[in-house]
C-alpha cells in the first residue's frame, strides 16, 4: 500500500485484510468460542488488548534488544516469550475480575498464547516495516477486525442454532459455510478482489 | 501394547486422528496457503519435518524434561527447527517461501505440532513417535494436497505442479475459488462428505 497513512492502516487492518476471513489467521477461536455472542465479546477484548500491547513490546525487544546485538534470528523465539508471558497477564486480569467470563473462554484463553492471529499480527508487522505508532494502530485494527467477524459469526450461529440441518454438516462443516458467506461478503464489500 | 504396530499407528495418523478433519488441528494453514497444488504440498513438507524433529526430540527427552515447564520446552524445541526450516527454504526455494510468507514462521503455533509432542511424543518411545510424526504428516499432505489442487482446478482451470501441467479441464474458471471464500467452501464441503462417510460406517458398524 503506497500510502501509509495511519487511518489507511487502520482500515486496511479491520476490513481488508481482516484477519479471519482474508487471511485465515485465528481460525480455532472463530470456530471454538463462536458459539455464543456473550464469550465471543470477551475473547475478541482479550485478543484486541493482546495484540496491542504485543506489537508495542515486540517493536521495542526487536529494535532496541535484538537488532543492535544482531540477534534477528532469534526473532521468533523472542517473540513467543512476549506474547505467552502478555496472555498470562491478561488470563489473571479476567480470573480475578471476570470469573464467569474466564469460565466461558475456557481453554481457548491460555490458547490466544498460541493463536496465529497474534503472532502472524506480530510478524506482519515486521513485514512492513511498520514504525511503532503504525504498528499499535495495525494491532487495534486487526484486534478490532477480528471482533467484528467473531461477534458476526456468533450472531449467525446464535440466530440459526436450531435450525433441522443433515447430521454430517452439523457443527463444524455448518460454520464453515456460515463462514464462506461471510468472507464473500467481506472480499466483494471491500472489493478485495483483484480483477 | 500388544496391539499396537508401526503400520496401525501410521495408518491412525493418516485417517482416524487424521489432523485437520479429526483432530481440527492446522486448519489455518490449511486454508491459506492452499491457493495452489504446490504451495500446499511445500507447506506440507516443512510442517513435516518440523513435526517429525521435534517429536523426535521430545520423544527423546522425555524423561528430562521437568513436567512443570514442558509447554514452553515444546515451544522452544518446535521454534528452532521452524527457524531452520525458514532460512532453508529461502536459500533454496525463495519462490515457495515468498509464497507462504507469514505461514512459514507460524508453523510455530501450528497446534497440530505442539498437540502432537503433548499427547504423544512426551508418553511414547522414540521409534512409536517417529512414525506418529509419519502418519500425522502424511495426513496433513494428502488433505493439503487435495484442498490445494480442488482450489487450482477450479479456480484456474488447470494444475501445475512443478512447472509439469497435470491436467486441465474446459470450464470457465472462476477466481471464487481461490479467493478466501472458496477455501471456507472447499473445507466445508471435504468436511461434510468427511462427516457422511463417517456416519455411514458407524451406523453399518453398530
Amino acid at each position: 500500500m503506497p500510502d501509509n497513512s495511519l487511518i489507511n492502516i487502520f482500515l486496511d487492518g479491520v476490513f481488508i485484510e481482516n484477519f479471519i476471513l482474508i487471511q485465515f489467521l485465528g481460525l480455532c477461536p472463530f470456530l471454538g468460542v463462536t458459539k455464543e455472542t456473550r464469550s465471543a465479546l470477551g475473547m475478541s477484548a482479550a485478543v484486541i488488548f493482546v495484540m496491542t500491547m504485543a506489537s508495542a513490546v515486540t517493536f521495542v525487544v526487536a529494535s532496541y534488544l535484538l537488532g543492535p546485538m544482531n540477534l534477528d534470528f532469534l526473532e521468533l523465539i523472542a517473540f513467543i516469550v512476549v506474547i505467552a508471558s502478555l496472555v498470562q497477564l491478561v488470563e489473571y486480569i479476567i480470573r480475578k475480575h471476570l470469573p464467569p467470563l474466564y469460565k466461558s473462554l475456557g481453554i481457548y484463553l491460555p490458547l490466544i498464547a498460541s493463536n496465529c492471529a497474534v503472532l502472524g499480527l506480530v510478524l506482519l508487522n515486521r513485514m512492513e516495516d511498520f514504525s511503532f505508532v503504525e504498528g499499535i494502530v495495525f494491532g487495534i485494527a486487526a484486534g478490532i477486525g477480528f471482533g467484528i467477524v467473531m461477534v458476526l459469526m456468533s450472531a449467525v450461529r446464535e440466530r440459526t442454532g436450531l435450525v433441522r440441518i443433515p447430521s454430517s454438516i452439523k457443527g463444524v462443516p455448518y460454520a464453515f459455510f456460515a463462514a464462506t458467506m461471510l468472507s464473500m461478503a467481506f472480499v466483494n464489500y471491500f472489493e478485495v478482489i483483484p480483477i | 501394547m500388544a496391539n499396537k504396530t508401526y503400520w496401525s499407528e501410521f495408518l491412525r495418523g493418516v485417517t482416524k486422528d487424521n489432523p485437520v478433519f479429526a483432530l481440527l488441528l492446522g486448519l489455518c494453514p490449511a486454508l491459506a496457503v492452499t491457493t495452489s497444488m504446490e504451495n500446499g504440498i511445500g507447506m506440507a513438507a516443512a510442517s513435516m519435518f518440523v513435526l517429525m524433529c521435534a517429536n523426535l526430540i521430545i520423544s527423546s527427552l522425555k524423561n528430562h524434561i521437568p513436567p512443570t515447564i514442558r509447554v514452553p520446552i515444546f515451544i522452544l524445541v518446535i521454534a528452532t527447527f521452524v527457524s531452520i526450516i525458514g532460512m532453508v527454504m529461502e536459500a533454496y526455494s525463495p519462490a515457495l517461501h515468498s509464497a507462504l510468507g507469514v505461514f512459514v514462521p507460524l508453523i510455530v503455533v501450528n497446534c497440530m505440532i505442539i498437540g502432537r509432542a503433548e499427547a504423544y511424543a512426551s508418553k511414547n518411545p522414540v521409534s512409536f513417535s517417529a512414525v506418529d510424526a509419519l502418519g500425522i504428516g502424511t495426513g496433513f499432505l494428502l488433505v493439503l494436497a487435495t484442498i490445494g489442487s480442488i482450489r487450482e482446478l477450479f479456480g484456474t482451470g488447470e494444475i501445475v505442479l512443478f512447472g509439469f501441467q497435470l491436467i486441465q479441464i474446459p470450464i470457465d474458471s472462476s477466481s471464487f475459488m481461490i479467493m478466501p471464500p472458496g477455501a471456507f467452501f472447499t473445507i466445508a464441503i471435504l468436511m461434510a462428505l468427511v462427516n457422511y462417510r463417517r456416519d455411514k460406517m458407524l451406523e453399518r458398524g453398530g
